[in-house]
């Protein structure tokens, strides 16, 4: 990476497994890098202060706001985002379990959604209720009531767990 | 349980949606996901003062950004006559200040330039000389002669906009005056905004070679944004393609064109390159239109056995620097006239006074059919102000003062037809359904512990789908709505409506209406939506006005395929057309049910092998002017109880029970419930636009304006009765608002019912701790 | 959103650091976390010059659990501490889960929001509470600060520009005693800050006595404060009711809260109380519970 620099720095990520890399001002946000620069648009922006989630992706596997962390921070990190969660043309049980049970509806902020969940499904498949709600917290949606997420994620959870178990 | 939208017969069905496939992939495609070649970026300059005298604006240092292409400012648009722009309400907005800026955040210059960043960097250099003046922020004031006239343009040297009202203001005295009981409250909805997790954004793109305007727009209305684009700049309306791509939520937010979409079409004209431009969350909540802000008086008369007599209703509405409401040209407060409600009111009288004061424009309908909610909330509120008065459960209070089912339909005092209902037999439902009488059992226990536990009921009536043309109206524009379908020869579909889904689920629900007409399965059903090339004429998707004017539209134009689709069936069968007939999913020769054509075998024939002398092709446009609006109703119960060390309400239960007519998709019309309900518990409980003395907005980020996260949101408990519209081509309603305008006042009544044993008969909304608190202290209830 | 633009520079030792900040002075910002400074940023109301980007720097993760204490280094991040299982530590996890929303703990850092200094931060009342002293360093010398002496006032702290909060350090608690630790905050919704935040922690011995106590105040001052003479009240003594409204009206008046949007002076004051009083009851509560067990 150029220390130093005010253009033009340097970002390689591991993006949903595969290497990009970019020179980019070393003040753009990694949620810009991802949809602008990277052109992966699935990751959105809601707001101004941090406070939506819709732009959640995972770096290191772990959710982060990407409005707010530097595309540079994440040099020589992992990402994944929501366009990495079909594998080989099979829905990941997250975005089969968002169709099944009407987990969206402008779709807007399910991606950032869909990120946390990731996450939580992979550390607690059968989390509780009140454990769901809680992780989704930072993600707000102004659609769905959360009733139909937190039940998408449930389901999700279950399969996940039973695929983890064979 | 969700079934495949490969099934036969989908009319009721929970069908899955057939838009989620994109937009589970991250696939969807958003305003800001469309990169144009060439596409510069703009920024909006806004003013840091609510009212202020505009000494000059220098644009030098913002010129001197690299990568700045232009600087536009309200003098150049004064040029070209293009500094105000009308809105749907009839007055006028600036669309970049000239002379004075009316509100805080108002734009003041467009910047354009070869990247976001420097669009913002050069927005920062834009140098702005103001003069602060007195700012007018409550409407009372604003109406007193002490207060500075704010709109400079207007010929009438005042404050006050317009004066609305309705009924009969006499015989409702009278009434009122012979009423052995009477309650008065004020009750007020304060401002708040739809904040659709989406800002707001277009790309302009003019084609000198071509002269032809492509306008990609955050839009609910994709054609009446042609319209309006079409008469403030000037270009002929055919030569304006709006295309509205996925859009992340709308909610009325998305209704009206505002000033960055006219100087970004400006920008564009004059640089002959696409222009994006993008608002901010702070840009969205500050600028773009609120909804509510109506201080609201309400007086009910009624007999010592509880029967209405008469209600009075008084409101100032504040609508800030100008009246950019989206409301029909005829009702400037929309159908707030509505608010005799689900009551046998014999006479009523509502009057509304529209009032400038220096905040942003607005007020939209916030997932709201044009002031319903205001009317809702209001004898919602007031009904259980007179249950107090009487010392009547206001359950029984409602029944006795329901329109009876045998009643519709139903002629208000305030002019409306109620189209059908059976209000009892949905409230009792939803009493039912928390098993009321139990709690109110508990409630007495809990009571003696010391506990403060509310019931509170909301029985409202909605009036929705906008509306018949001999009385609706935006802009001239009569509110019908429109569906075209086409037919291909293998029997699949095309329809495209002029409607504009933000995630109501049309791509599903419409193609479940056409394919139950057609004998086909939703997946045969391609829906296309918000593009005004392809698309046929429509006011677009507000005012829970899809399923009750598209949706019919849709029906019919499918019938009408039908009607031409039983002459091929005939010509195929070798029988005379009135020896057919339509077995809901066939065409069967009457009284030879093994001889049967399917929709795609005529779909065939009709390319193929018309009858001598028929047009070929399969198609049909319908237009359809409703003849009435309809009338959704619910019964909604909340639970409650009041922490007394914080003031803090936890909603133990909330029971809705909705009637929306018809159900073409059970699971889409419960999404629509679950949101709406969580919007109205935000709009109960936190979400509010504050302004200080000085016309500063409190409120313009998410850190300051509260939306509901998963944690505080109740879990909701649905349910439904079925009362069909009669005049609707399939008896549909309409259910995206009604949790939205029903809940607030559920909520309200709840926590008034708690502290109702001492004397409490209203909290202002949004009830935050603090302001419980207060009235615990008061009521010396405080731990 | 854009930030300013600024020079970048990601050090992996903190001497690196130290010889940026000494070079760059006022210009330059630390980030750590970045989930106060980059949404500032991003709304141009703060416009570093150089970022100095101390997320590659190995030593400020450090942790380390000994006899006398915890010493935790800057970086450790707020989910890091809600996930922590210190049956000595009981109040840091129970304060992490209450900060911002579960997307901003992941990123979020302890030393950051201290640095930071927001007198609505949750880790400043708890860890008044605790007791703690923070690490500052810079290229000459290395010194510890109570957290008490550190916090000057909303937005300000004894930090020098060109110094770095390297660790935070707290006392283990007395040996024969049990520790318990409560975290209350009254909030609007997920992610706001708080109303009134109040840590309430207390070591108890076999008899119920307590033998040290903390109460931290967040967003009832100008900067988060130490309840002292609430401490001192309850030293000594069992937690019997008439104990516990004590010390939670000395709380109270300790608090020196103004009135806003988010309720009048009056009523912050009395939810500390409400709040002093609700944490010590249960912490009562828990050491019954945890007393009869090994009975
Ligand atoms: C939506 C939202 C809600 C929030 N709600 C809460 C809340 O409820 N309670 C709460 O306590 N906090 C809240 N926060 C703030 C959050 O906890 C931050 O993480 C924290 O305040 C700052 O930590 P950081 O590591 O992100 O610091 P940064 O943003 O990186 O830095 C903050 C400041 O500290 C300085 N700094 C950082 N590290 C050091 C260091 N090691 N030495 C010297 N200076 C340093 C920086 O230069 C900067 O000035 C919220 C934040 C957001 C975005
Ligand atoms: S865009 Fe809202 S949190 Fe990132
Ligand atoms: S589905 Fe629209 S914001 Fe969540």
């Amino acid at each position: 990476m150029d220390n130093g620099k005010r253009q033009s720095v340097t970002v390689r990520v591991q993006i949903n497994g595969e290497t990009r890399e970019a020179a980019v001002e070393s003040r753009t946000l990694l949620a810009y890098f991802i949809r602008d620069t990277l052109g992966l648009t699935g990751t959105h922006v809601g707001c101004d202060t941090t406070s939506c989630g819709a732009c959640t992706v995972l770096l290191d596997g772990v959710p982060v706001k990407s409005c707010t962390v530097l595309a540079v921070q994440a040099h020589g990190h992992q990402l994944e985002t929501v366009e990495g969660l079909e594998q080989d043309g099979k829905l990941h049980p997250l975005q089969q379990a968002f169709w099944d049970n009407h987990g969206l509806q402008c779709g807007f902020c399910t991606p950032g959604m869909l990120m946390t969940a990731l996450a939580l499904v992979r550390q607690e498949p059968l989390a509780d209720e009140e454990t769901i709600r809680r992780a989704i917290s930072g993600n707000l949606c102004r659609c769905t009531g959360y009733m139909n997420i937190v039940k998408a994620i449930r389901q999700a959870g279950r399969t996940v767990a039973q695929t983890q178990e064979v | 349980m969700a079934v495949e939208a490969t099934e036969a017969q989908p009319l009721g069905k929970a069908v899955k949606r057939k838009e989620d496939p994109r937009l589970i992939r991250g696939q969807g495609r958003y305003l800001d996901d469309i990169v144009l070649p060439n596409m510069l970026y703009m920024a909006l300059v806004r003013s840091p003062y609510a009212h202020a005298r505009i000494r000059g604006i220098d644009v030098e240092e913002a010129l001197k950004v690299p990568g700045v292409q232009a600087v536009l400012t309200g003098e150049d648009l004064a040029q070209m006559n293009l500094h105000w722009m009308p809105t749907l309400a009839g007055d006028k907005q600036m669309v970049l200040a000239t002379g004075k800026v009316l509100f805080q955040y108002q734009e003041v210059a467009a910047v354009v330039a070869d990247s976001r960043a420097a669009a913002e960097d050069a927005a920062q250099k834009v140098q702005v000389d103001y003069e602060p003046l007195p700012a007018v922020v409550d409407p009372f004031f604003a109406l007193t002669p002490d207060a500075p006239i704010l709109r400079e343009d207007r010929e009438e040297k005042s404050n006050h906009i317009w004066h609305w009202e309705v009924g009969d203001k006499e015989a409702t005295d009278a009434a009122l005056a012979g009423s052995p009981v009477r309650i008065k409250e004020v009750i007020r909805m304060p401002r708040v905004h739809p904040a659709p997790i989406e800002p707001c954004g277009c790309i302009a793109d003019y084609q000198k070679a071509t002269g032809k305007l492509t306008w990609y727009v955050t839009s609910q209305a994709p054609h009446a944004h042609r319209t309006v684009l079409a008469m403030v700049s000037g270009l002929p309306e055919h030569m304006i393609h709006v295309i509205s791509p996925d859009v992340g939520g709308g909610f009325g937010n998305k209704v009206p064109v505002y000033p960055g979409y006219v100087c970004a079409v400006v920008l564009s004209l004059k640089l002959g390159r696409p222009v994006k431009w993008v608002e901010t969350r702070t840009e969205n909540i500050a600028t773009t239109n609120f909804a509510r802000d109506y201080h609201m008086t309400a007086e009910i008369g009624a007999t010592e056995d509880g029967r209405v007599t008469a209600l009075k209703v008084s409101t100032i509405a504040d609508h800030g620097a100008f009246d950019a409401a989206a409301d029909p040209t005829r009702f400037p407060a929309g159908l707030f006239s509505i608010v005799t409600g689900s009551y046998r009111f014999p006479v009523a009288f509502a009057e509304v006074d529209g009032v400038y004061t220096n905040k942003a424009p607005g007020g939209v309908a916030y997932r709201c059919s044009f002031r319903v909610t205001e009317a809702s909330f209001l004898i919602e509120r007031a009904m259980q102000t007179l249950a107090l008065k009487l010392n009547m459960d206001p359950a029984e209070l409602r029944r006795r003062n329901f329109i009876q089912p045998d009643e519709f339909p139903y002629q208000s005092a305030l002019g409306w037809t109620y189209d059908s209902g059976n209000y009892e037999s949905t409230l009792n439902k939803a009493l039912a359904l928390v098993d009321y009488d139990r709690l109110r059992q508990e409630q007495k226990e809990r009571r003696e512990r010391g506990e403060l536990v509310g019931i509170g009921l909301s029985t409202f009536t909605e009036i929705v789908g906008a509306g018949p043309s001999h009385t609706f109206d935006i802009l001239g524009i009569k509110m019908f709505d429109s569906c075209e379908i086409r037919v291909h020869p293998t029997g699949k579909v095309i329809a495209r409506l002029g409607t504009r889904h933000q995630g109501q689920g049309h791509e599903t629900t419409f193609a479940q209406i056409i394919a139950h007409e057609l004998g086909l399965t939703a997946s045969d059903v391609l829906i296309e939506e918000g593009d005004t090339d392809t698309a046929p004429y429509g006011l677009g998707t507000y005012a829970s006005r899809s399923t009750p004017t598209a949706g019919g539209a849709a029906a019919l134009a499918a019938r009408r395929i039908r009607q031409k689709a039983q002459q091929i069936a005939a010509h195929l069968l070798e029988m005379a057309p009135e020896d057919v007939e339509w077995d809901g999913s066939q065409f069967v020769a009457k009284g030879l049910p093994s001889r049967r054509v399917s929709m795609a075998e005529v779909a065939l024939a009709a390319y193929t092998n018309v009858p001598p002398g028929m047009e070929p092709g399969l198609e049909a446009t319908y237009y359809y002017d409703p003849p009435n609006l309809t009338f959704p109703n619910g019964a909604y119960v909340a639970v409650v109880s009041i922490d007394r060390g914080t003031g803090q309400v936890r909603v133990e239960r909330f029971v809705a029970v909705d009637d929306c007519g018809t159900v073409i998709n059970p699971m889409v019309v419960e999404g629509q419930v679950h949101g709406g309900l969580t919007e109205g518990f935000g709009i109960a409980f936190m979400q509010e636009i504050a302004f200080d003395e000085d016309g500063n907005c409190l409120a313009p980020n998410f850190m300051e304006y509260l939306v509901p996260t998963a944690l505080e949101t109740p879990r909701w408990e649905t349910d439904r009765t079925e009362t069909p519209s009669p005049h609707h081509p399939i008896g549909a309603k309409g259910v995206g608002e009604s949790p939205n305008v029903g809940s607030p006042a559920a909520f309200v009544n709840a926590v008034v019912d708690a502290l109702s044993p001492y004397g409490v008969t209203n909290v202002d909304i949004p009830m935050f701790p603090w302001k419980i608190w207060e009235i615990l202290k008061t009521h010396g209830l405080a731990l | 959103m854009f930030p300013n633009p600024f020079d970048y520079y990601a050090p992996e030792t903190c001497d690196d650091v130290y010889a940026l900040l000494h070079e760059h002075g006022y210009d330059a910002k630390v980030i750590a976390g970045g989930q106060s400074l980059l949404p500032m940023m991003k709304l141009r109301l703060a416009a570093p010059e150089v970022l100095v980007d101390v997320n590659n720097v190995a030593d400020l993760r450090t942790m380390a659990v000994s006899d006398t204490g915890l010493r935790l280094g800057a970086l450790t991040r707020h989910a890091e501490m809600e996930r922590a299982q210190w049956p000595d530590y009981p109040l840091l996890s129970a304060t992490a889960g209450h900060i911002a929303d579960p997307i901003v703990r992941n990123r979020g850092t302890m030393g950051g929001s201290l640095a930071h200094a927001d007198p609505a931060a949750d880790w400043g009342a708890a860890l008044l509470a605790l007791d703690a002293r923070v690490t500052l360093a810079d290229a000459a010398r290395s010194r510890e600060v109570r957290l008490d002496d550190f916090f000057v006032d909303t937005f300000t702290t004894v930090l020098e520009p060109t110094e770095l909060l390297t660790a935070i350090v707290i006392p283990a608690p007395p040996r024969e005693s049990r520790p318990f630790g409560q975290y209350l905050k009254l909030e609007r919704k997920v992610g706001d800050f708080a109303v009134v935040g109040v840590a309430v922690t207390a070591s108890l011995d076999d008899a119920g006595r307590v033998v040290t106590a903390g109460i931290g105040l967040a967003s009832v001052g100008p900067r988060p404060l130490k309840a002292q003479a609430a401490e001192a009240l309850l030293v000594g003594q069992t937690l019997s009711p008439a104990v516990i409204r004590e010390a939670a009206e000395a709380a109270s008046q300790a608090a020196d809260p103004v009135s806003d949007r988010r309720g009048s002076a009056e009523y912050k004051r009395t939810m500390v109380r409400v709040f002093v009083e609700r944490g010590l009851a249960k912490i009562q509560a828990d050491w019954e519970l945890v007393n009869r067990a090994s009975a």
